[in-house]
């Protein structure tokens, strides 16, 4: 079971890095997102995952970490908010410099 | 504490001069400025005197004053035998400079800049020689470069004075860092920065291994500051500066710098072999280099620099000798070198002022008309040539003893008293010339003013001060050695040791030939002039001006080109470096390492959650590969969303899973509006190289965090949860610990993140406010499925679905505290909600339904969290404490009534308003009326 959650975890971490390290960036808020996920739960695993134990007092027996949960709840607002401003920085920059490279500009611009 | 006030009182003095600037200039204006600058610096001099009773008693005065004491930096001074003779040259030749000063920028406006800097550099250099702290004292060595840097550069039009400013700072600035790293060496090796403590570690210095590095470091420092070969190329470029900086800074103190450390680290550093062959051969080499190369300038600023750097030089062999008497012999002729090096250069100002030239081939036969400066300058040129009555003979007779007196090591006992009888041999010739060529020597040629232009007696008098106090120090010598320099000399060998006796050096033999042979050869030298300059121009001119230049444009063009390859305005490159930056270290360290598989048992593999985890890994493997086509990735990528938040569910996070959702469907709408506007597919534009590059940097952070993560998930887990799980119920009132921890336990991590989405959202609004897309975007929204925007079934479903979707979000906004729910996702829920009538509707038909803005929404969701932490804080409770009480109400059951729930409102609010103002910002960018209108 360990195995599973770490497999899923490197994959999520390697797709989210190898999308941000791409030139246009639609891609990178594709890998941003990935990336977050990844890192959200990383984070939620640091609490050990029991299934069928919520952190609800008197609900269950045993519960699981909440603490871990707080953190990903408020990172994945955050990841959220950081998410609809990086599209709209991303709409922007496209718009004002006719280019959604992320450096601005068309590699190729000058020789087109 | 008096003497901390010595090293700070010219600062004082510097800012009265400022203001006596502020004044409108007036005709008197540089005599008002001299008088207040002549303040501080008098003031610090008769404080210096008052305190040679004390120094002659042997004592070191010591003041301290702990500042960063953790990494033993300290405000301390110290004024002991050594640092009070330097202090008294500093103060002594400072005033007679700033009377000097008056008559020479008389009529200038920039004379108030002048006193403001050089009192700025008498504190550098008071800093310096009081100091007791090296670091501390490493400051106002930087402080002397840079000041040093702006009174070079002190006519800034000329080309030659911004050049040989810069020429200065990068090379006495580069000895400084030098000299730092040195400092710090030393301060590991004895474990305190304080001189006191340096001093009494003797034995630890010099025979730690650290000790030849830390040596050349500081030594490195003060040759550059003391112009030894072969850093002294700045000095005579120095001279560009105006000659009342060239006769204070650049011959009688600052240059004095690098041999004021020698001496001060001699007791600790020195007597070693390292200590003697470094600094003897430097010595050596600068001064037969500046000797012979005197010789041959016409400037005669110009011979006057190559004539200091070669009595640094001088000096600073006397300091490799490290005897006491060499040390005695070092700090006598420092002083003598002082008192005849200033007048000299300030005879040359006032004929340079006088005549309009300072070329030797063109001024001659002075005598006729300024024969007081004739008369006067007679004193230190004599002294400068090493006549005898004159200081400079003793000084020079000293070095000739001692220089026979070394035994060790062999190749030092015949090169040594040859080597500095040719370099006497050679100051013989140049003191001759200078005085011979200026005053004598036929008629002038050319000059650009002649008769040369009357300059104010007073001027002189500065002069005739120091020249009387050279002839005096040469008359007796004993009186001199035995009041001030046996003090100095003391402190630098740490003993109490038996006064020099001059009158046996008056009788010994050997130096008194040596004497004869400098001084007869030296004259034929100077008769002989013609045929010699006329060999010395047959050599090549190696102009080091322009060797430095080149040197500069090459370190330049080096530093670019290393640059453009680490910062080509490539954002991708930076984000690889920065990737290469966390991943490298972590592979150093890790590579090898064996404890990746934890004590714990595996658990048993449930073929549900492999299920999930198999498609969770494919969908984002899918985004990987198909972003080129960016509609099917974001799509993918919400699957990718949707399984993490099923992975949620799955380990009992009930609440992550609900935020996770609905902020799925919020991110998901977000990008797809902004997809509308961006083009439909990326270009394969990476080459082979650049994907294998990320491939490879990609597999090693994901397999880095995969193998982190196992590590971590096979070993038991140790939280510290317990608190929250058990203070839930009692403390925060509520059941649902995750609700609780994030609005009581953490609140004020969560009023923080409610900020961070207000911000971001307000920014969206920012952003999108003046954005024009319709006209700029060529390849956008081109209209497809635009033809009928608003379904009439979805409308319908919508309008009917937003009150039992209200009513949900409020059902887990009030159930939140308890059962999985709360302020953050019934926003959400609710934000939904809203947006889905804005997509079925329409913006403008939801917008004109819309009861408030959302940005006063973002406000007072954010002022009520605040206020209920205020609440708590207004009741003597800390910031954010909750209060709670427990009410029946009919059909819904027991329910709870705690501030922590208007905490929770804020939140709500919060959300709300921040998602809705992305999203209709967002959307506001597709409709006809554009930007024209504010949503929000």
């Amino acid at each position: 079971m360990e195995l599973v959650i770490a497999i899923t975890l490197g994959v999520l971490t390697s797709t989210g890095v190898y999308l941000i390290l791409r030139a246009r960036t639609f891609s990178v808020v594709l890998g941003l997102t990935l990336l977050s996920h990844g890192v959200n739960l990383f984070l939620f695993s640091m609490g050990r995952l029991t299934t069928a134990s919520p952190a609800v007092i008197g609900l269950v027996e045993n519960y699981t970490d909440p603490l871990p949960q707080a953190l990903v709840l408020t990172a994945i607002v955050i990841s959220f908010s950081m998410t609809a401003f990086v599209v709209v920085l991303a709409l922007k920059a496209a718009v004002e410099l006719r280019s959604d490279h992320v450096d601005g500009e068309d590699p190729n611009e000058d020789r087109q | 504490m008096d003497i901390g006030l010595l090293v700070f009182l010219p600062v004082l003095g510097a800012i009265a001069s400022l203001l006596s600037r502020l004044k409108r200039p007036g005709p008197d204006h540089v005599q008002r400025h001299a008088l207040v600058a002549l303040i501080a610096p008098a003031i610090c001099l008769l404080l210096l005197l008052s305190y040679l009773p004390r120094i002659q008693s042997g004592e070191a005065l010591v003041y301290s004053l702990s500042w960063v004491p953790e990494i033993g930096l300290g405000l301390a001074f110290r004024l002991d035998g050594l640092s009070w003779l330097f202090a008294t040259l500093i103060t002594g030749i400072g005033c007679l400079i700033i009377v000097y000063a008056r008559y020479y920028f008389a009529g200038k406006d920039t004379a108030g800049r002048f006193f403001i800097l050089i009192q700025l550099f008498m504190t550098a250099m008071l800093g310096i020689v009081l100091s007791e702290n090296l670091l501390f004292m490493l400051v106002f060595w930087e402080l002397t470069s840079l000041v040093s840097f702006l009174l070079i550069g002190f006519t800034w039009s000329s080309r030659n004075a911004r050049r040989g400013a810069r020429m200065s700072l990068v090379i006495t600035g580069g000895g400084g860092l030098a000299l730092l790293g040195g400092i710090l060496l030393l301060g590991q090796i004895v474990g305190s920065y304080q001189i006191t403590d340096v001093l009494a570690a003797t034995d630890t210095i010099v025979s730690d291994d650290r000790y030849p590095l830390t040596l050349s470091l500081i030594l490195l420092g003060a040759f550059t500051k003391s112009a030894q070969a072969p850093f002294h190329l700045w000095l005579p470029h120095a001279m560009a500066a105006p000659t009342p900086v060239s006769a204070y800074l650049h011959s009688a103190t600052m240059v004095k710098a690098g041999l004021f450390l020698m001496a001060r680290l001699h007791p600790a550093m020195g007597d070693t072999e390292l200590w003697f062959s470094l600094i003897t051969i430097t010595g050596m080499v600068t001064l037969m280099v500046g000797a012979f190369v005197a010789m041959f300038m016409h400037d005669i600023k110009g011979l006057l620099a190559y004539s200091t750097i070669s009595h640094l030089g001088l000096i600073t062999l006397l300091i490799g000798m490290g005897s006491e008497m060499a040390m005695a012999a070092a700090l006598f002729h420092l002083t003598v070198h002082a008192l005849f090096k200033a007048p000299l250069f300030m005879m040359a100002g006032i004929v340079d002022q006088a005549t309009g030239s300072r070329d030797m081939r063109n001024i001659n036969g002075l005598w006729r008309t300024m024969p007081a400066l004739m008369l006067i300058t007679a004193v230190p040129a004599a002294a400068m040539a090493g006549l005898p009555l004159m200081s400079g003979y003793l000084s020079k007779k000293m070095l000739f003893s001692e220089s026979l007196l070394v035994t060790a090591p062999h190749w030092a006992t015949t090169l040594i008293p040859v080597w500095v009888t040719v370099a006497g041999l050679f100051s013989v010739a140049y003191s001759v010339r200078i005085f011979h060529n200026v005053f004598f020597n036929g008629q002038p040629v050319d000059l650009p003013h002649w008769p040369p232009r009357r300059k104010p007696a007073g001027m002189l008098i500065p002069l005739f001060i120091l020249a009387s106090a050279s002839l005096l120090v040469g008359l007796a010598p004993q009186a001199t050695y035995d009041t001030v320099i046996h003090l100095a000399v003391m402190a630098t060998s740490m003993t109490h040791l038996p006064l020099y006796d001059f009158s046996e050096l008056s009788d010994a033999q050997g130096p008194a030939m040596m004497s004869m042979i400098a001084m007869l050869g030296g004259v034929v030298f100077y008769l002989a002039r013609g045929p010699l300059f006329a060999i010395h121009r047959q050599l090549p001119d190696v102009d080091a001006k322009n060797i430095f230049e080149q040197i500069m444009q090459q370190s330049i063009r080096f530093a670019q080109s290393l640059v453009y390859r680490l910062e080509n305005g490539s954002l991708q490159r930076y984000l690889a470096f920065i990737l290469v930056a966390a991943i490298a270290p972590a592979l150093w360290m890790l590579t090898g390492y064996t404890g990746w598989q934890g004590p714990s048992a595996l658990t048993e593999v449930n073929p549900m959650v492999v299920f999930g985890a198999v498609i969770l890994c494919l969908s984002a493997i899918g985004v990987a590969l198909f972003h080129h086509q960016r509609l099917p990735a974001l799509l993918l990528l919400s699957v990718t969303g949707l399984f993490v938040t099923l992975a949620f569910a799955q380990f009992s996070a009930p609440d992550l899973a609900l935020t996770q959702l609905s902020v799925e469907v919020m991110a998901v709408v977000i990008m797809m509006l902004a997809l509308s506007f961006l083009p439909q597919t990326s270009p394969r534009e990476s080459g082979a190289g650049r994907i294998a590059r990320d491939l490879v940097l990609a597999g090693l952070a994901g397999t880095g965090i995969a193998l982190f993560a196992y590590a971590v998930l096979t070993r038991p887990a140790e939280t510290i949860s317990g608190y929250f799980l058990a203070n839930s119920v009692p403390g925060g009132g509520g059941t649902n610990v995750v609700n609780v921890i994030l609005v009581d336990f953490r609140g004020f991590d969560t009023l923080g993140e409610i900020t961070v989405l207000g911000i971001a959202a307000v920014a969206v609004f920012a952003f999108t406010r003046d954005l024009h897309l319709k006209e700029r975007v060529a390849s956008a929204g081109t209209a497809k499925g635009f033809a009928e925007p608003h379904p009439v079934i979805l409308q319908m479903v919508s309008r009917m679905a937003l009150p039992i979707a209200l009513l949900v979000s409020a059902f887990i906004f009030l159930r939140g505290h308890n059962m999985p729910g709360g302020g953050f996702i019934a926003g959400l829920v609710t934000a939904v909600a809203l947006t889905l009538q804005y997509m079925a509707g329409g913006l403008v038909w939801a917008q004109e339904r819309m009861l408030t803005h959302f940005r006063p929404l973002i406000g007072a969701g954010l002022l009520i969290a605040t206020a209920t932490g205020l609440g708590s804080w207004v009741v003597g409770y800390p910031f954010l404490t909750s209060a709670f009480s427990h009410m029946d109400w009919p059909l819904i059951g027991e329910f709870e009534l705690a501030t922590a729930l208007l905490f929770d409102l804020g939140v709500y609010t919060t959300v709300v308003g921040a998602t809705l103002l992305i999203l209709a910002n967002l959307g506001k960018l597709m409709t006809v009326a554009g930007p024209g209108q504010e949503v929000g």
